[in-house]
């Protein structure tokens, strides 16, 4: 059972959804988790909150939110527009801000969860090695929380490809343009006679997110074994 | 001066007020768990910030409190040596090894790797990573990522603390070669009068966040006004000879001192080496006659010093041997019994076995 052209259609649009979803939203990610771990601020529990807030809320929320910020006549969609000329209401690239949004507290936990477990001795002893902040960050803290940070993404990968509530109230659904996988099985189990067509899609759901978690797993356990220090050649 | 600390610091119960000096060759900062002595060294690499107080390194001031200096720690130029190795374990041994020359704005001194390399035995370790590289291996590559970062001073705290006594022991010989072969000056912190003995040339004795004292180590060691303080060096003596001779046979060698001979069980030094002994006052024994038929090897005829006042039912008592002053702990009775005071003749008997050869070593 191959995926018929409009199917492939369909998952490629899910899968670059979720790819730049992920992409955008990953240094961002990465500061407010570093942000969380290391440092402490006046209002840092609200802006704990806030970042987890995506979360615990409805999703159709979130994108209704969207909506109000990114529209046309939104404070960010009118400056967007004016300035840039982007638009992403009723585009794929809104539909991987919704997913990206969705996704953000998930990657910065598990970003955060990482750096909090480093060794911050390390990073004492680069700095006496000549190392300054930003050189410390780059050679030792970040090398260090690759398997967390690999964690979050493929976390937020995940909730980009199944994100539904907020897409569907942000972007809609159009063919083509914003209609990802699940917004496609959804659509067909409405119509007479689309049971087939959605079993088959959410069948290749399936093997999407078992693919996507493979391959995780493999990155994690490479990040893993460098960090517990494993010599190349010892593996037997 | 190749350095001056004079800080002030609050650190937990008690103040951190830290005056003293270093010079060339081994310093060691001595003194019991929690008398301030990591602190002190954080002090200097610029990881703890004191409340006042100046710190200079080879004369350039790096911490100034009056002048508002405070350079930061990786402008410092201090080689550190944690107690854990605190290696990178995402990157191998060779890329810990030359990580500080991503930051150097200096040329590489040509030769210098190799150098470091051959000097601590790490040609082997270069592939590997930190993850299975033992606890004594791993020291000797944290010592040689700090050679390598061409700091002005090298900064070793207990960097023996976490390892067994044979890796001790290894550890130790790459020391004395550093400071035999690389012209930097190190700060060695230390609780372990035996490591303090063999490789210090200058110690400087911390209690409560204060430096006490400072001398050099046969200064330092023999003190017994200093004993209370530092409790930890159990009472003896510390006396520089050189190998004269060994006995094969026997597996004994020979030492000289200024006062005479000593036997000792084989040390791992050639003829004509110089080596540092430390003979605990409690393995002394006195005699007012030269005794016979004993299995005592030295005997060493000197002149009572001084008899020290009673404490516990024990005295330690000063006997001069040449130039050399010997302790010898002794009760109380055994005092009175032999009527020793100050002047009188007496033989100080030292059994060879109790110099056992982690209180000996090569300087």
């Amino acid at each position: 059972m191959l995926p018929t052209p409009d199917e492939f259609e369909i998952l490629a649009l899910s899968l670059k959804v979720a790819f730049w979803s992920v992409l955008v939203s990953l240094p961002l990610a990465v500061a407010v988790a570093y942000l969380l771990a290391r440092s402490s601020f006046p209002g840092k529990t609200l802006f704990d909150a806030a970042v987890h807030l995506p979360l615990v809320l409805p999703p159709v929320v979130v994108g209704y939110f969207l909506l109000l910020a990114f529209g046309r006549r939104g404070p960010i969609g009118a400056l967007l527009d004016d300035w840039f000329g982007i638009v992403v209401m009723f585009k794929w690239t809104g539909a991987a801000l919704a997913a990206g949004v969705m996704g953000f507290p998930l990657m910065v936990r598990a970003v955060r969860l990482s750096f909090e477990a480093i060794d911050r001795k390390l990073e004492a002893a680069a700095s006496t090695l000549g190392a300054g902040r930003l050189a410390v960050f780059a050679t030792v803290t970040l090398p260090l929380a690759l398997p967390g940070i690999f964690t979050g993404m493929l976390l937020s990968f995940a909730r980009g490809l199944g994100e539904f509530g907020a897409t569907i109230t942000f972007v809609s659904n159009i063919p083509g343009e914003t209609r990802t996988l699940p917004l496609a099985i959804y659509t067909y189990t409405q119509v007479p006679g689309g049971d087939e067509a959605a079993l088959r899609l959410s069948l290749l759901a399936v093997a999407l997110s078992l693919a996507a978690l493979f391959i995780s797993e493999v990155m994690v356990r490479r990040a893993t074994r460098r960090m517990m220090g494993d010599d190349a050649d010892s593996r037997h | 001066m190749t350095l001056t600390v004079d800080i002030e610091r609050k650190l937990g119960a008690f103040r951190l007020k830290t005056v003293f000096e270093a010079g060339e060759g081994v310093t060691a900062l001595f003194g019991r768990s929690g008398a301030g002595k990591s602190s002190v060294v954080n002090a200097i690499a610029g990881l703890l910030r004191p409340e006042r107080g100046r710190i200079a390194i080879g004369g350039e001031p790096v911490f100034d409190s009056e002048r508002g200096i405070d350079v930061p720690t990786p402008r410092r130029r201090v080689g550190y040596v944690f107690q854990e190795a605190r290696l990178f374990p995402h990157l191998n041994v060779r890329q810990n090894l030359r990580y500080a020359r991503l930051f150097s704005r200096t040329l590489e001194t040509p030769g210098h790797f190799e150098r470091v390399v051959e000097l601590l035995g790490l040609a082997q370790l270069l592939q590997r990573r930190p993850g299975n590289l033992s606890g004594g291996e791993k020291q000797r590559v944290a010592i040689g990522r700090a050679l390598l970062s061409e700091p002005k001073l090298l900064l070793l705290d207990e960097p023996l603390a976490s390892l067994d006594g044979h890796r001790r022991n290894e550890i130790l010989q790459y020391i004395e070669l550093l400071r035999d072969e690389v012209r930097v000056p190190i700060l060695y912190v230390s609780h372990s009068v035996e490591e303090v003995v063999r490789i210090a040339d200058t110690v400087v004795l911390l209690s409560a966040g204060e430096a006490v004292a400072a001398g050099t180590a046969e200064e330092i060691m023999g003190r017994p006004d200093l004993r209370p303080t530092a409790a930890l060096f159990e009472g003896g003596s510390v006396i520089d000879a050189r190998v004269v001779d060994q006995d094969l046979e026997y597996d004994l060698a020979k030492l000289a001192f200024d006062g005479g001979i000593l036997m000792v069980t084989n040390v791992d030094a050639l003829i004509g080496e110089r080596v540092r002994v430390r003979i605990r006052a409690r393995d002394v024994s006195i005699a007012l006659d030269r005794p016979q038929r004993i299995s005592i090897q030295n005997v060493l005829r000197g002149t009572v010093a001084e008899v020290a006042a009673e404490r516990g039912g024990v005295v330690d008592v000063s006997i001069a041997v040449g130039a050399t002053v010997l302790r010898a702990r002794v009760t109380k009775r055994s005092a009175d019994q032999l009527g020793l005071v100050p002047g009188l003749p007496a033989y100080a008997l030292v059994k060879a076995v109790s110099l056992e050869r982690r209180i000996t070593g090569a300087t």
